[in-house]
């Protein structure tokens, strides 16, 4: 006869080892069951790449409603309302008390109270009285229709070309046709315009509603690149029917994050590239076809502002020579469940390094940032070597008309102001501190420095004389 | 108590039916032999397959040349622990992005490499030593796929 106890004690082991086998056994099956769920979940996802909830066309421009079919792309898009600073560029969120002309409660930091010196570069020019730190896309609108600039001056309907989306208000005006619209456009006051405008740029500015293919739309771009494309020998560019995807892919960009001009009494926008798009270029093009922005308060020199030329900066460094697009890196590919997709929340590529740089860059962190904010500090260095320069040459001119030096002798250091100004606001007025093409940045800068110095060595008396 | 043991007979038929379902709904079989494709089941590879096929090395080596090591039991080992890193890695989410390789997966890779082009090498890594060779793929990053 087996023991009782001892029988009870094997019982209560094969019990116990049951019970273990048991939950094993649920454990691995719980695990079994989220892999299963999961790869379903992957499956539906890359099944449809999209749901067709809304029928786009060529006449919708609200986001809102092209979100519908493209959630997780509209997500990204509304996101470029974050304020984040980097080290040389991004914008800080600024509190200030709304008014009655300005009703908005946070901006972005003074760029004028940053550096002085830009007053004096600026002198007699609407950007003395207001300039900030640019924010993001969603407030390209709001940042344009009030700034102190529309109060000390008065501003035509062409700005819109680039602070709104103005496809389908365009159309609208020109009777269907795109470019009539963009000519009257041009010539109605700012703010009767701006009545005609709804949203920041949308979805319909870069993409056809149908295919989603990018498109360009600003007539600014197709006729720039027109222009340019004929100076480099091929004329009768169609960029929309000619342009490879990859292309396409920093063209859209380019159809505002470039250097133009207002032409002529018609305001017509104009990209000054007939020449080329190297700044020296655009330099001789606005010799040849003369053109100033506006007439120096201090020295009384016609002179130029740049405009945000990051599509002419980027076009001269490695990574347009390597065949990398804007949105590469300012729009980088993310993987959502099964899906990628490009982020469509526009940012500077040191606020996403990981997806922005190290796809090719396979280096740390801190090493990318480390490398990029090295190339940044040296152009920023230059750069205030460079406004020093210009202050002083702009100094010696104020300091010359003072003492009666008559116009036809200043006729040379003024045009050496010009372009030595530029020259500096080329790099200046380009959103990345030099980083798209560092070499030409340096060299811009260099030349800019050497500019200014032969406008005061031309102001100093001849040797015979001293 | 006498449930007990029916109990757990029932959970581990359940496991091997869902388990069972799975593998067949998820082509675990495809990931016993040496297509490509089988690779790419997971959306995660898709874009590394796409450039292999791009590659140098597309029509000289599939990715078990590379990415398992020879000998029949060496090479399912490391599928198996992959199949299972990779599963639980996708199934919670924890993992980085851009991927990166792991120290074993590396180490395979690299002495892939040396299958084919030892010759090559011997003569540039005898004079330096075992211990401070030079990795292929630090230089020839993208002969097998650029992503």
């Amino acid at each position: 006869m087996a023991d009782p106890t001892e029988s009870r004690t094997r019982s209560s082991l094969g019990a116990r080892a049951v019970l273990l086998a048991a939950a094993a056994a649920a454990l691995v099956t719980l695990g079994v069951v989220a892999l299963l769920v999961n790869i379903f979940e992957r499956k539906q996802e890359a099944r449809n790449p999209f749901y067709r909830v809304v029928e786009l066309t060529d006449d919708i421009e609200d986001p809102a409603v092209w979100g519908k079919n493209f959630p997780l792309q509209y997500d990204a898009y509304r996101r470029t309302v974050d304020q984040q600073r980097t080290r040389y560029g991004g914008s800080e969120a600024v509190p200030r008390t709304p008014t009655q002309a300005d009703p908005r409660s946070v901006v972005a930091q003074s760029r004028l109270e940053e550096d002085p010196r830009l007053k004096t570069m600026w002198a007699g020019y609407a950007f003395a009285a207001d300039f900030r730190e640019e924010r993001g896309h969603a407030y390209m609108l709001d940042d344009q229709t009030f700034t102190e600039r529309q109060q000390v001056t008065k501003q035509p309907g062409t700005c819109m070309h680039c602070h709104a989306s103005v496809y389908v208000p365009y159309r609208t005006l020109g009777g269907g046709d795109l470019i009539k619209g963009f000519e009257r456009m041009n010539q109605m006051p700012y703010f009767e315009a701006r009545k005609l405008v709804n949203h920041p740029v949308a979805c319909i500015d870069c993409h056809d509603p149908v295919t989603m293919q990018l498109r360009v739309t600003r007539p600014g771009f197709l006729e720039g690149i027109r222009a340019l494309k004929a100076a480099q020998g091929t004329p009768g560019y169609d960029v929309n029917a000619s342009a490879t995807r990859q292309e396409m892919r920093a063209y859209v960009c380019g159809q505002c994050h470039v250097e133009y001009y207002f032409k002529g009494p018609e305001k017509r926008l104009t990209y000054p590239w007939a020449k080329g798009i190297r700044v020296d270029e655009i330099l001789q093009y606005y010799e040849e076809n003369p053109h100033d922005d506006w007439t120096h308060a201090e020295t009384g020199a016609p002179v130029l502002k740049a405009q945000h030329p990051e599509f002419e900066m980027w076009s001269q460094g490695i990574h347009a020579r390597s065949g990398v697009a804007c949105a590469d890196c300012h729009m980088p590919y993310t993987r959502v469940g099964a899906l990628k997709i490009s982020d469509h929340h526009v940012r500077s590529p040191l606020l996403n390094i990981n997806n922005a740089c190290q796809t090719c860059h396979k280096w740390p962190e801190a090493e990318l940032k480390a490398r990029v904010e090295a190339n940044q500090e040296r152009v920023f260095g230059l750069r205030n070597r460079a406004m020093d320069a210009l202050v002083a040459l702009i100094g010696d001119i104020k300091d010359a008309r003072a003492r009666g030096v008559p116009d036809a002798e200043l006729a040379g250091p003024r045009k050496l102001q010009r372009r030595a100004q530029f020259m500096l606001d080329f790099v200046e007025a380009e959103n990345s501190t030099g980083f798209h093409a560092p070499q030409e940045a340096g060299r811009i800068l260099a030349e800019s420095i050497d500019y200014a110095r032969q406008g005061q060595l031309a102001l100093r008396p001849p040797p015979r004389q001293r | 108590m006498r449930f007990l043991p029916i109990a757990a007979a029932a959970s581990l038929g359940v496991l091997i039916a869902v388990g069972g379902y799975t593998f067949i709904y998820a082509k675990g079989y495809s990931y016993v032999t040496n297509d490509p494709a089988a690779c790419a089941n997971c959306h995660v590879m898709e874009n590394h397959y796409r450039a292999w096929v791009k590659s140098s090395h597309r029509a000289v080596a599939v990715c078990n040349d590379c990415h398992t090591p020879p000998g029949l039991v060496p090479k399912y080992t490391v599928k198996a622990i992959n199949g299972f890193n990779h599963s639980f890695a996708f199934t919670t989410g924890r993992f980085p992005e851009p991927l990166r390789i792991t120290r074993m997966n590396f180490d395979v890779t690299e002495k892939a490499c040396r299958k084919c082009h030892q010759e090559m090498v011997e003569a540039i890594e005898s004079p330096v030593g075992e211990k401070n060779r030079l990795s292929c793929i630090r230089c020839h990053s993208t002969v097998g796929h650029l992503e």
